[in-house]
């Protein structure tokens, strides 16, 4: 433990820490925005239509078998980017989380109580503007959680990229292991904790946010 | 094509005999993954009964168990390697660790979300605390704790390839191998017995579930919303705690 | 209504930074040619990813824009990257690389590995001046068995011992091992490219034998013995630059040509025993041995 004051020491050290940090929050950051979209999109072609939710509900049970680190490296074989393109882990992580997503999605959707609904109708909403100004809304909280389980396993999942060279902190585990040195491993599990802690704590300020009504006691 | 290539080294009969055969080390990555999910199971089903049943710590504990999902298996796997020393230890260790929340948060919610009517009828009837616990609470939570399980077993069995890089001759050992120089068939090979192997753990464990899962218990949750065996539901039995959590993060 | 717009705003916000997230994927791509960032490329142990850092040093100084990626896999995984232009440069290693290239190669002696390299590197890519300095792949073993009377490879006999490398070593080596010196091995395991694994299997007596390299700082610290090669499986290994030929201008090829000039063995392994040894962080030794070349 003695070396970590040694290790952090030095200014290019520190400085390289910093970009493998930004490259960390970048690889696993982008995948969930993405993921987001496309869930509510797929969550609500699920919600219309039946059997696309039965296609979907298979597919991410199948995505979900598939280790992670094989993914990266299959990704361009399968569709032919750069083996080191950092794109590979983004399109890898992104079929996770939305796998992740999906279900929860339509469900929430499928919750939305018809009197809701109905009242939302009655009172002039077409149905592309109701489904953003109260089933989307409405659904936040289910997919707040998701997004939730998604942040924290897309931070953990970017280490393993360091393995076939796009790994942002994960690379200090490979480069601390083949030096026998445990600050900078010590150091990559810190940060990645720091990391999930901070973006976990943005989520639930962010979904607070969007659904002012669970504060204020209100039931839906 | 790539695929071809990977039945191709799939049934070379090469692979099939010998001490580093695909049989070998699917034994040996069975091994490390039933002894995981075990070994959490024996830390993460009496915690999160006492948790649930007691209802003390549930904070403390949905936090802790957030935070080692957030645990780097990789980051792990390394540091315990250069503490401890000895890659099956240092493996074994790390899988465990892996395998807890999601089993704690299966345990948990699973005697959290048992009926409160359903309970305090038993109180009623003059149960005691233990006996309320094994035979009200733990039936009700069977359903959602071996979700629980095989959450952790998926999760278990994909994972035991990246611990392979601390030197096991697990399932990963093809995987890391072929992905070092680029040899498709290698890896993509060693890829399909992973993801084979984490579906035929999975309905092994659904068949478990629905045998230890009480007639009662089974019906009402069929009743309910509850769909055992997709992975969406195994999910959903993953974000409840996390979101009822929420509050503390 | 405040909430509707609130709601369209966020799902704008999110459809905007996911398109925009993908095109900046487009542009993190590291086009490592015309645009004139160069990229430097490592293996996936200590000594590679210092010459890299080297190689990215010299090329600062030519003013050229550089990144390194450090850490990637094996030759096969390195080449493939420069060929599909996510690498620019690699350092690489005469013998084992020419071997690549060309499997049927049989030349061993450093000046014939490196013509033959030069007419069997495929066409786009190319080798620069190799360096004298050389690290070669060497089979040791404890100084408990060397003792015993395993000297020299042809000592290993025939299901004796079992041996410690990285995964690819079955592929390149079995049958040549046994073509030169009749040597089978009990089981060929794997661990890693030279690095703890390795090094622990051999002390605890999971194998009896191991593939290090001769820069190793693990071979004095633990009293290894390094089995002589009388038949020379292993070919001379200089350290060469590789790179794609339009990544790095003229100024850029002289510049990787004066640092192999400058580097030897001896101060390569002392480069290696800093960083693994003496913790030093790879981007310091690397500077520091930049200073004594005059670029």
């Amino acid at each position: 433990m003695g070396d970590i004051p040694k290790y952090l020491s030095d200014a290019g050290t520190r400085a390289a820490l910093l970009e493998k940090l930004l490259d960390h929050v970048y690889l696993s950051l982008v995948p969930l925005v993405v993921s987001i979209v496309l869930a509510i999109v797929l969550g609500l072609l699920c919600h219309r239509f039946r059997p696309v939710n039965a296609v979907l509900v298979s597919l991410s049970n199948v995505v979900y078998t598939i280790p992670s680190l094989a993914l990266f490296a299959l990704i361009p074989a399968m569709i032919g980017t750069r083996v080191l393109d950092p794109v590979n882990v983004i399109i890898a992580l992104t079929l996770y989380t939305t796998a992740l997503l999906v279900r929860p999605v339509a469900e929430a959707l499928a919750a939305v109580p018809s009197h809701i609904t109905a009242s939302a109708t009655a009172m002039g909403f077409r149905p592309w503007r109701r489904f953003l100004a109260v089933e989307l809304p409405l659904a936040v909280p289910v997919l707040a959680a998701g997004v939730r389980v998604g942040s924290v396993s897309n931070i953990s999942l970017v280490s393993v990229g360091a393995l076939i060279g796009t790994g942002g902190l994960g690379t200090l585990f490979t480069d601390g292991f083949q030096q026998r040195y445990l600050a900078p491993i010590i150091v990559g599990i810190v940060l990645t904790l720091v990391l999930a802690l901070v973006v976990d704590l943005v989520l639930v300020l962010l979904r607070n946010r969007l659904t002012p009504w669970v504060r204020a006691g209100g039931k839906p | 094509m790539i695929f071809a290539d990977a039945f191709g080294w799939l049934l070379d009969p090469a692979n099939w005999s010998g001490g580093k055969s695909i049989p070998v080390r699917i034994g040996i990555h069975l091994l490390y993954c039933f002894g995981a999910v075990l070994g959490a199971a024996l830390i993460a089903v009496p915690l999160g009964l006492f948790v649930g049943h007691t209802g003390r710590g549930g904070l403390v504990l949905v936090g802790g168990s957030n935070a080692l999902r957030a645990l780097p298996t990789l980051g792990l796997v390394t540091f315990l390697y250069l503490v401890v020393g000895g890659s099956t230890v240092s493996v074994l260790i790390s899988l465990v660790v892996l395998a807890v929340p999601p089993i704690l948060a299966g345990t948990y919610a699973g005697v959290q979300d048992v009926d409160r009517g359903v309970v305090d009828a038993a109180r009623g009837m003059g149960m005691t605390g233990a006996q309320r616990l094994w035979q009200v609470e733990v039936p009700n939570a069977m359903p959602l704790l071996v979700g629980g399980l095989r959450n952790a077993m998926l999760q278990v069995v994909a994972t035991a390839s990246v611990a392979a890089f601390v030197g096991v001759e697990t399932l990963g050992r093809p995987l890391l191998d072929g992905i070092r120089v680029l040899d498709y068939p290698q890896f993509v090979g060693g890829a399909i017995l992973i993801a084979l192997l984490a579906v035929v753990l999975d309905a092994v464990l659904a068949v478990v579930g629905r045998l230890v899962v009480p007639a009662g218990v089974r019906l009402s949750a069929r009743t309910g919303k509850a769909r055992p065996g997709s992975a969406a539901s195994r999910r959903r039995e993953v974000p409840t705690p996390v979101e009822s959590g929420g509050s503390t993060a | 209504m405040k909430r509707t717009l609130a709601v369209v705003v966020a799902a704008a916000a999110l459809v905007v930074s996911a398109c925009g997230s993908k095109e900046d994927l487009g542009g993190t791509g590291q086009d490592a040619g015309a645009s004139g960032e160069v990229v430097v490329g490592s293996a996936d142990f200590t000594e590679n990813k210092i010459l890299a850092e080297i190689y990215a040093g010299a090329l600062k100084a030519t003013g050229a824009k550089v990144t390194v990626k450090s850490g990637i896999g094996a030759r096969e995984l390195v080449v493939k990257a420069l060929q599909d232009k996510s690498l620019g440069v690699v350092p690489e290693y005469t013998g084992n690389l020419l071997n690549y290239f060309d499997k049927t190669n049989t030349t061993t002696e450093a000046e014939e590995v490196y013509t033959a390299l030069k007419a069997k590197t495929p066409s786009g890519l190319e080798v620069l001046e190799k360096s004298e300095a050389e690290d070669k792949d060497v089979l040791v073993v404890t100084k408990a068995t060397a003792d015993g009377g395993v000297k020299s490879i042809a000592d290993l006999g025939s299901g004796k011992y079992a041996l410690g490398a990285a995964g690819e070593w079955a592929q390149r080596w079995e049958t040549k091992i046994k073509e030169l010196y009749g040597v089978t091995f009990t089981e060929i395991k794997t661990t890693d490219t030279g690095g703890p694994i390795t090094v622990d299997a051999l002390k605890d007596g999971t194998v009896q034998v191991a593939n290090l390299y001769t820069t190793s700082a693990d071979i004095k610290a633990n009293d290894f013995v390094e089995l002589e090669d009388p038949k020379v499986m292993y070919p001379a290994q200089n350290i060469v630059p590789l790179l794609r030929s339009d990544a790095v201008d003229a100024k850029g090829k002289d510049a990787l040509d004066k640092v192999s000039a400058a580097l030897t063995t001896e101060k390569l392994a002392e480069l290696v025993k800093r960083v693994d040894v003496d913790k030093e962080t790879i981007a310091n030794v690397a500077a520091d041995f930049l200073k004594s070349v005059t670029l």
